[in-house]
């Protein structure tokens, strides 16, 4: 693997290691991090230090090994898919990198800095959001304040001070509303900005979903399944959005897709997962015609037509 | 200060603490079972449990041979357990657990105030024909009703344990409890399944009211019992009948020991509170309980 | 009327302030007027009490999701707490001792949440219940908490706020409404707070929660603080304002349940729910042995009437968890909303 070399000088895990990476660039750099994230995926052999990287995860749960000596490096601003059949380990891999699991083994490299557990708490604070393979919204809340609390991790004031409504607190609502209106017109959500989200159709709430990690405007955002359960049109509308995100935040995209046809289109490099193994890295070209990959998805109908719908897709 | 320490009392209270322990096991077998079929934590079972036994006094005093009152209370029982199921917890079917649970207790409520409606509020005696004098064993003093309450205990646990073993209806409880909707796409019957646990649940209440019936009088009081054996579930873990007797046990004995030892340093009258700490404090340190596997979160 | 417009039916006509205001205007200036001393004693001065502990416990259970069967606790450590700093801190002012009570009751929720913190669904709400019994046992094991008095039932200081008595039902009606008032108030406020969202955040969805950076255990710890503390002034109310005794016995699981079943019928997650879920556990079983009495005559005694006040408790209960998940509030805002439309089709 070309990148997995590359000198990171990981640190050893330290939970309280200092927050070096102050959230948000300033707009101008922006857009010329997101060009050269662009470059990158052309070219991956002259890629930057990955924002990302993990390096011999081992997860098991009670015998069964859910992921083995994984390794996985991401670029800043890429689109990095893994892939895989069914208890491949994909959604283990994620929830990994978010820190709700502790692998057994290995270490995870965010900006840098060695984890053997990434702080969940911490992780807004991080640069990092994620997306839920179940729905996971707040029901109970309109759509507007799902999206604001995705800036909850910034917010200052305390309880008596918002009861009271002096301090902070005014200015800290009118700021995260402001923000979460922006993310809204920016995935046409603005129409249901009042609905209770629990009341949504399936796909539009996986749509807030994608909102309220973005309000924040991590540099890393995890998607497991943005598109499970989609239709078709659902898929490729949401698909758009993923990059279009990418491409406003300069944000860097990990996601979890079966649908293979999508993530072919969507992304710079994929990761190809079997029982818990990596089998397989690189661009989506190369992983096409990997015949690992092939025996891996063999047996598994959907998968295969998707893979060869998306052949003829590809060839466009 | 150890030379003086009373071996001979410090076991006897010990052995007391263990017996009682496995009248609490039973009471909170009634729960596992319901837990392990519906998820519901049951709170209605020690209201069942008072029916039970003031169903059997009652009928027993009638002049009903305690053969037949036997049979008939524990009809009485799977009937209000199919019933519950029917009209409670089918329609609140997919609600979240907490719902369910509120549900109990409003069931509770009913059931108690029926039970009193029915039978009267008067406490009854309950003489299930053993004499309660002490047994001397190894040169301790064991409390011969004790004696025979763990041994019918014991006797439940061996039945349902068993019966959830060989029998087809049993294998599809554990299905059941494992997977619901991959029990319902296999085919099982699950209202059948449903009703014959119910039936289970109502069997143990009537056990553990006579038992506790014997013990305490048959009163309103009775479906306090449920309170004990809460203590014991948090302990041993909702969904494990192992944990409901090791827990019983844990927790009857500890109890004992506490209220002989430390009680006078607390001016006694710990026991209303003494369980509920232990069960606590064992869940700070292990928070999957005695026998709960590691739940792995799923996101 | 032309001039109304089309989303009239969606959204309420008055700014959401009216309704409250104009209930307090009629609450302090007409109430008192046309009330009997029965109404205040019997029905007014329970109801304002289990509202306020209703609105407590919704923050915690229906708001944060966290549920208690411990509220009576909380309650009795209010009641006993505020009665001992006004017998044992001279000159300090009553309203003083209810904060400070309040204070303690925040104080010992906080101790009785930590379970919170790893314990969820069936396994808190077990755990709760060490609360309840550990203060009732703690009250009536130790005397000083009673002041060493004999029976363990002693009388309520008399109410007075800066030099003002306020002895007689109204005046401890006008006590009563004023706490509740600014409490529900500020609870209001409160569950539509940042903090309050927080809250409802952490109830949905608790690792979504963590993962956005909400402080989870925080936000919990803050919830059985803010609803104890609440609960506590409640414990107040009902010992100093209505019973005017206190005691342990009266703070028991029943009373813990009573509070629990409020909150069902009235709404989870609804402050209003807990005026609405109050009012009906009050006035229930009063409707309910009128009505028995004057049905059944003299079978309808005492016990009679305690028996099926518990089934017809039980039995609303279970229908409303099927047929209105949402409680009373949910069932008012229905009818409303098609007398509103019915009044604007005519």
């Amino acid at each position: 693997m070309a990148l997995s070399g590359s000198a990171l000088g990981l640190m050893e895990a330290s939970v309280y290691a200092p927050e070096v990476f102050a959230r948000g660039l300033p707009a101008s750099l922006l857009s010329g991090e997101q060009a050269e994230g662009r470059a990158v995926s052309v070219e991956p052999v002259a890629g930057p230090a990955p924002l990302l990287s993990l390096q011999g995860i081992g997860l098991s749960f009670g015998g069964v090994v859910a992921l083995a000596d994984i390794d996985l490096s991401v670029n800043p601003g890429e689109i990095r898919a893994i892939i895989g059949p069914n208890g491949a380990g994909k959604s283990s891999l994620i929830n990994v990198i978010s820190g709700v699991y502790r692998p057994d083994r290995g270490h995870i490299g965010l900006h840098g800095i060695g984890y053997a557990q990434v702080p969940t708490q911490r992780l807004a604070r991080l640069g990092v959001a994620r997306t839920f393979q179940n729905l996971a919204l707040f029901k109970g809340l309109s759509v507007l304040d799902n999206v604001a609390a995705g800036l909850a991790y910034k917010v200052r004031s305390n309880f008596a001070g918002q009861v009271l409504g002096i301090g902070r607190s005014r200015e800290e609502r009118r700021d995260s509303l402001n923000r979460a209106d922006q993310i809204l017109d920016f995935l046409d959500l603005a129409a249901v900005r009042d609905r209770l989200a629990g009341t949504l159709p399936y796909g539009l709430q996986k749509r807030v979903e994608l909102a309220r990690a973005l309000v924040a405007e991590p540099r890393l955002l995890l998607l497991d399944e943005p598109m499970a359960g989609m239709t078709a049109n659902e898929k490729s509308e949401m698909a758009a959005f993923v990059r279009a995100a990418r491409d406003r935040f300069a944000t860097t995209v990990v996601l979890i897709e079966h649908d293979v046809g999508v993530v072919m289109g969507l992304s710079d490099r994929i990761a190809v997962l079997d029982y818990g193994r990596k089998i397989a890295d690189a661009t989506p070209d190369e992983v096409r015609n990997d015949p690992r990959v092939i025996d891996a998805y063999l047996g598994v109908a959907s998968d295969n037509e998707a893979l060869s719908r998306n052949e003829g897709r590809a060839g466009i | 200060m150890i030379a003086d320490f009373d071996y001979q009392f410090f076991i006897e209270v010990l052995v007391g603490g263990l017996l009682s322990g496995v009248m609490y096991s039973l009471v909170a077998i009634g729960f596992v079972l319901i837990y392990k079929t519906s998820g519901v934590l049951n709170f209605a079972q020690g209201a069942l449990l008072l029916f039970a036994a003031l169903t059997f006094v009652s009928l027993v005093e009638r002049g009903v041979p305690f053969a037949l009152a036997l049979v008939v209370t524990f009809a009485i029982m799977v009937a209000i357990g199919v019933a519950i199921e029917r009209t409670v917890l089918r329609p609140l079917t997919n609600k979240p657990p907490i719902t369910l649970f509120m549900a109990t207790l409003g069931l509770s409520y009913i059931i108690e105030g029926a039970a009193q409606l029915i039978w009267g509020t008067q406490v009854h005696g309950l003489d299930l024909g053993i004499e309660d004098v002490p047994l001397e064993v190894g040169g301790v003093l064991i409390s011969q009703f004790d004696i025979f309450a763990a041994v019918v205990a014991a006797g439940m646990v061996v039945l349902l344990s068993r019966f959830f073993r060989y029998t087809r209806i049993g294998l599809a409880f554990r299905a059941v409890a494992d997977d619901q909707f991959a029990a319902l796409a296999v085919g099982l019957r699950l209202p059948l399944i449903w009703a014959t646990v119910w039936a289970a649940a109502g069997l143990v209440a009537l056990v553990a009211g006579l038992l506790w019936g014997a013990r305490l009088g048959v009163q309103f009081s009775l479906s306090l019992v449920v309170l004990k054996a809460l203590p014991v579930l948090v302990l041993g873990g909702f969904d494990s009948i192992l944990g409901a007797i090791v827990g019983g046990l844990l927790i009857g004995a500890s109890e004992k020991l506490a209220e002989v030892y430390i009680g006078d340093y607390f001016g006694g009258g710990i026991e209303s509170w003494f369980a509920y700490v232990v069960a606590l404090v064992f869940l700070l340190i292990r928070p999957s309980g005695l026998f709960g596997q590691k739940l792995v979160e799923r996101v | 009327m032309a001039a109304i417009p089309a989303e009239f039916s969606s959204a309420p006509v008055l700014p959401k302030w009216v309704v409250p205001v104009l209930l307090l205007a009629f609450a302090y200036g007409v109430v008192p007027l046309i009330g009997s001393s029965y109404l205040f004693e019997a029905i007014l001065l329970p109801f304002l009490a289990l509202s306020l502990a209703g609105v407590g416990l919704n923050i915690l259970t229906g708001y944060a999701g966290q549920v208690s069967l411990g509220s009576a606790a909380f309650m009795a450590a209010g009641a006993f707490a505020a009665y001992n700093f006004n017998l044992r801190v001279e000159g300090l002012p009553l309203i003083g001792s209810i904060f400070l009570a309040g204070i303690v009751a925040a104080a010992i929720g906080i101790v009785f949440g930590l379970p919170s913190l790893r314990l969820r669904g069936f396994y808190l709400a077990v755990s709760t219940l060490a609360a309840q019994f550990f203060v009732q046992w703690a009250l009536t094991k130790f005397s000083w908490f009673s002041n060493d008095s004999a029976s363990g039932v002693i009388d309520a200081p008399r109410l007075s706020i800066s030099g003002f008595a306020l002895d007689g039902a109204v005046g401890r009606y006008f006590f009563a409404l004023t706490i509740v008032a600014v409490l529900t108030f500020l609870a209001h406020r409160l569950v539509s707070s940042q903090t309050g969202r927080n809250l409802i955040a952490v109830r949905d969805n608790e690792t979504a929660a963590r993962i956005i950076g909400i402080p989870v255990l925080k936000t919990k710890l803050l919830a059985f603080a803010i609803s104890s503390f609440i609960i506590g002034v409640a414990g107040v109310i009902w010992a100093f304002a209505y019973l005017r005794t206190v005691e342990p016995a009266g703070f028991n699981l029943d009373r813990s349940f009573q509070i629990l079943f409020i909150i069902i019928i009235g709404g989870l997650a609804s402050i209003r729910g807990a005026f609405f879920g109050a009012a009906l556990i009050v006035v229930f079983p009063l409707a309910l042995s009128r009505l028995g009495g004057f049905l059944l005559g003299d079978v309808f005694d005492s016990g009679v009437l305690d028996m099926s006040q518990r089934i017809v408790l039980g039995a609303l209960i279970i229908l409303f968890l099927i047929l209105e998940p949402d409680g009373l509030v949910a069932l008012w805002d229905r009818i409303r909303r098609r007398l509103l439309l019915a009044w604007q089709t005519t």
